[in-house]
């Protein structure tokens, strides 16, 4: 009997380590940690894009707002010039754009005139821009740095937040299939 | 020579000291400390082992903001925290709330330090039930001398 008692510890020690074991090895997991071990997940999953009205970064006189990215299955790339990682990722939104995927961009925390120049330089891969210089709208949204990627429905309602620099693989693996199922339902929607 | 080492120990420290400091008006010395209290409660998404009033980064900047803009407002501390967790998930605040998911949180260390006051108070009575009957039984003849010679066997070896 009192033998059986010393073993509660090792029991209790080999169930944390078939546990920790297991998690390492999910798979799931394992692309997030890969990713980034600090990154959060959006706390916006499932609501809709909060209401803003902020210039657009083309045309200062026109105001845009949470209305005007509604419509089809998009993107919303939150970018910076101050930002290294957001000009690695830029062409791959140029590709994106290209092959007809809805980009908008969110330009965080930025100089205007540092923006545009970037726009010439490096293309312009957004329908639309929204200057957000002083993060407000970054804040609704739960941005805590740039590069974030969000992916939209045609109501606006947000289904995915990714963080950090989008390439080849991050689309082809996270991004790119949720936002195929989104197009692949609106198109069931529309034709019963 | 010395000197310039200390000058440039000096210049190393000084980030440090000039870390996460805005100018705020407040209305009232109560809306101050209020600030200090809320901020110090809310973790930065960012730099994620600092809460909002030490950190650098410019999203704890921004939201330090946001907290001063709702205290003038006339928000209480439950709805600027409430907005923040809104938009950036229970991960921001250093006070985890009571929910099912964190009942381990919270209740497990008390759980823990009772169990182990339970352990102890039973493992007492024991050996006080067992000097109890030691003296209740005291040892026979037979048995004295056992240990005895028990006793000085172990003294030859």
């Amino acid at each position: 009997m009192r033998r059986a008692w010393v073993l509660i510890p090792l029991v209790l020690f080999l169930a944390l380590l078939v546990l920790f074991l297991k998690t390492l090895n999910d798979k799931k997991h394992q692309q997030d940690l890969a990713v980034d071990p600090s990154a959060l997940p959006s706390a916006l999953i499932g609501k809709p894009v909060p209401s803003f009205a902020l210039p657009s970064l083309e045309q200062p006189e026109r105001i845009v707002t949470q209305d005007d990215l509604k419509g089809e299955v998009a993107l919303i790339n939150v970018w910076a010039t101050w930002c290294p990682t957001c000009r690695a990722e830029h062409g791959m939104f140029n590709k994106l754009a290209g092959q007809g995927v809805v980009v908008y961009g969110i330009n965080y925390k930025d100089k205007t005139e540092a923006a545009r120049t970037w726009l010439d330089d490096l293309g312009n891969p957004y329908r639309l821009n929204v200057e957000d210089p002083q993060g407000s709208l970054g804040v609704n949204l739960g941005v805590y740095g740039a590069p974030e990627t969000f992916l939209i429905d045609a109501e606006g309602v947000i289904h995915y937040k990714y963080i950090g620099a989008v390439d080849d693989r991050v689309w082809n693996e996270q991004l790119g299939p949720r936002y195929q199922a989104l197009i692949d339902k609106a198109e069931q929607e529309t034709q019963p | 020579m010395s000197k310039r080492i200390w000058l440039v120990l000096l210049m190393l420290l000084a980030p440090v000291a000039m870390a996460a400091i805005d100018t705020y008006e407040f209305e009232t010395e109560e809306q101050r400390a209020r600030f200090y209290e809320v901020s110090s409660e809310l973790r930065c998404p960012k730099c994620q082992n600092q809460n909002i009033a030490d950190s650098d980064a410019p999203i704890a900047t921004d939201l330090r903001r946001e907290v001063h803009r709702m205290l003038l407002e006339g928000k209480d501390n439950n709805e600027i925290v409430d907005f923040m967790v809104e938009r950036y998930g229970d991960f921001v605040r250093y006070k985890p709330a009571l929910t099912p998911a964190t009942m381990v949180l919270w209740f497990a260390p008390a759980a823990m330090l009772l169990g182990g006051f339970i352990i102890l108070v039973i493992m007492l009575r024991r050996r006080q039930k067992a000097l109890r009957e030691a003296a209740a039984n005291p040892l026979s003849k037979d048995e004295q001398q056992r240990l005895q010679s028990l006793l000085e066997r172990e003294e030859d070896a």
